[in-house]
């Protein structure tokens, strides 16, 4: 459910960007979210849908950028990717630490528009 | 036919609710009030956890209580017949509270009289987490009866927390949990988070989630970058 205050906050800042930019209409809207976010791709599409109609907005088109989950340990400053799904039981590949910190997979970046 | 352009927005999507966040955290500094958002799933005992924690503390502290509920006014009524200062905000079907609403309660309660400020946020595992409040620390409570895997099914509210308080210990031969394996589910998540262990219908443990509060409280009364001030020569004063 929290993806509708979410959404209208990506919203609003498309319309910021579009207005300063003299736009007529947004084709896409690139997003950046990090692997941990549960946010499910067709629910936001849904929900932007919903709140863009009738402004310059409608019809844009969400392209969601999954960015991947990568720690680091605080023992050896190792990076490393991890899969989402095995997160329970994580550990540094170098050293076996398992004091981590995250590097990415996080996001919530509206990164760029198209628009015309 | 008009020329697509590409423009790059590199713009967080909550900044707003952050900036709004850090903005009430610098307010709460200058009012040297502490501010705990309690979250936790419904029926785990935020109510009775906060009035537990009244009963320990109103003799010393100043303290006021912000209510958050989909509908309904029944847990402001339960604070509020203690005498202490409530605020119910209603979300009207949200699920959490962002920091806009927690400065709306926050107004209405009053910070400058205030010690210590309890959020109990929206039963929900989910969405809370995702939402910075402006607090000043984050607590989570997990009861027995719903089981150790919880830190698997709900990571990130595991893992934005600074302490967690496993209620309802009482009923740990009840149920079938094992406090290890939950331990080690939590630390793997989030190595810096207090587990504390109570039981609101006993007492159990209440001193020592009091103490953690207490500790907290007393890095915001004298926070230990600042100089501290020269006292004046006389009767120490009292809080009022």
């Amino acid at each position: 459910m929290h993806e509708l205050p979410i959404v209208k906050s990506i919203f609003d800042i498309c319309v910021k960007h579009a207005t300063a930019n003299k736009a007529k209409k947004i084709l896409s809207v690139t997003l950046k979210v990090g692997e941990v976010s549960d946010l499910q791709d067709q629910w936001i599409q849904r929900y932007f849908d919903y709140l863009s109609k009738g402004t310059i907005v409608e019809g844009a088109k969400l392209v969601i950028k999954r960015v991947p989950l990568v720690m680091r340990c605080k023992l050896c400053s190792e990076s490393f990717q991890v899969n989402v799904n095995e997160r329970r039981q994580v550990e540094c590949p170098r050293c076996k630490g398992t004091k981590l910190a995250y590097v990415s997979g996080r996001e919530y970046i509206v990164e760029n528009l198209e628009i015309v | 036919m008009k020329e697509i352009r590409l423009i790059e927005v590199k713009e967080n999507i909550l900044s707003d609710n952050k900036a709004k966040a850090n903005e009430l955290r610098d307010r709460l500094r200058s009012t040297g009030t502490f501010m705990l958002n309690l979250m936790s799933s419904p029926g785990s005992g935020k109510t009775s956890l906060i009035l537990r924690t009244i009963e320990a503390m109103k003799d010393e502290f100043r303290l006021g209580i912000i209510e958050a509920d989909i509908e309904s006014i029944v847990d402001s009524e339960k604070v509020a017949s203690r005498g202490i200062k409530v605020v119910q905000l209603r979300t009207g079907g949200f699920c959490h509270l962002d920091a806009t609403m927690v400065s709306e309660g926050l107004d209405a309660l009053g910070p400058q009289n205030l010690d210590l400020v309890i959020i109990e946020n929206v039963g929900n595992l989910v969405c809370p987490a995702e939402f910075d409040t402006g607090a000043t620390k984050n607590a989570m409570i997990l009861s027995i009866p719903e089981g150790d895997d919880k830190p698997l099914k709900y990571p990130l509210m595991f893992t934005v927390c600074d302490v967690l308080v496993v209620n309802k210990i009482d009923a740990m031969g009840i149920f079938v949990f094992d406090i290890n394996a939950f331990k080690k589910r939590v630390h793997t998540l989030n190595q810096n988070i207090d587990i504390l262990m109570t039981s609101c219908k006993t007492g159990e443990g209440i001193d020592g989630w009091v103490g953690w509060i207490r500790k907290e409280l007393k890095g915001v009364l004298n926070p230990p970058e600042k100089k501290p001030k020269r006292r004046h020569a006389g009767a120490p004063q009292k809080r009022n």
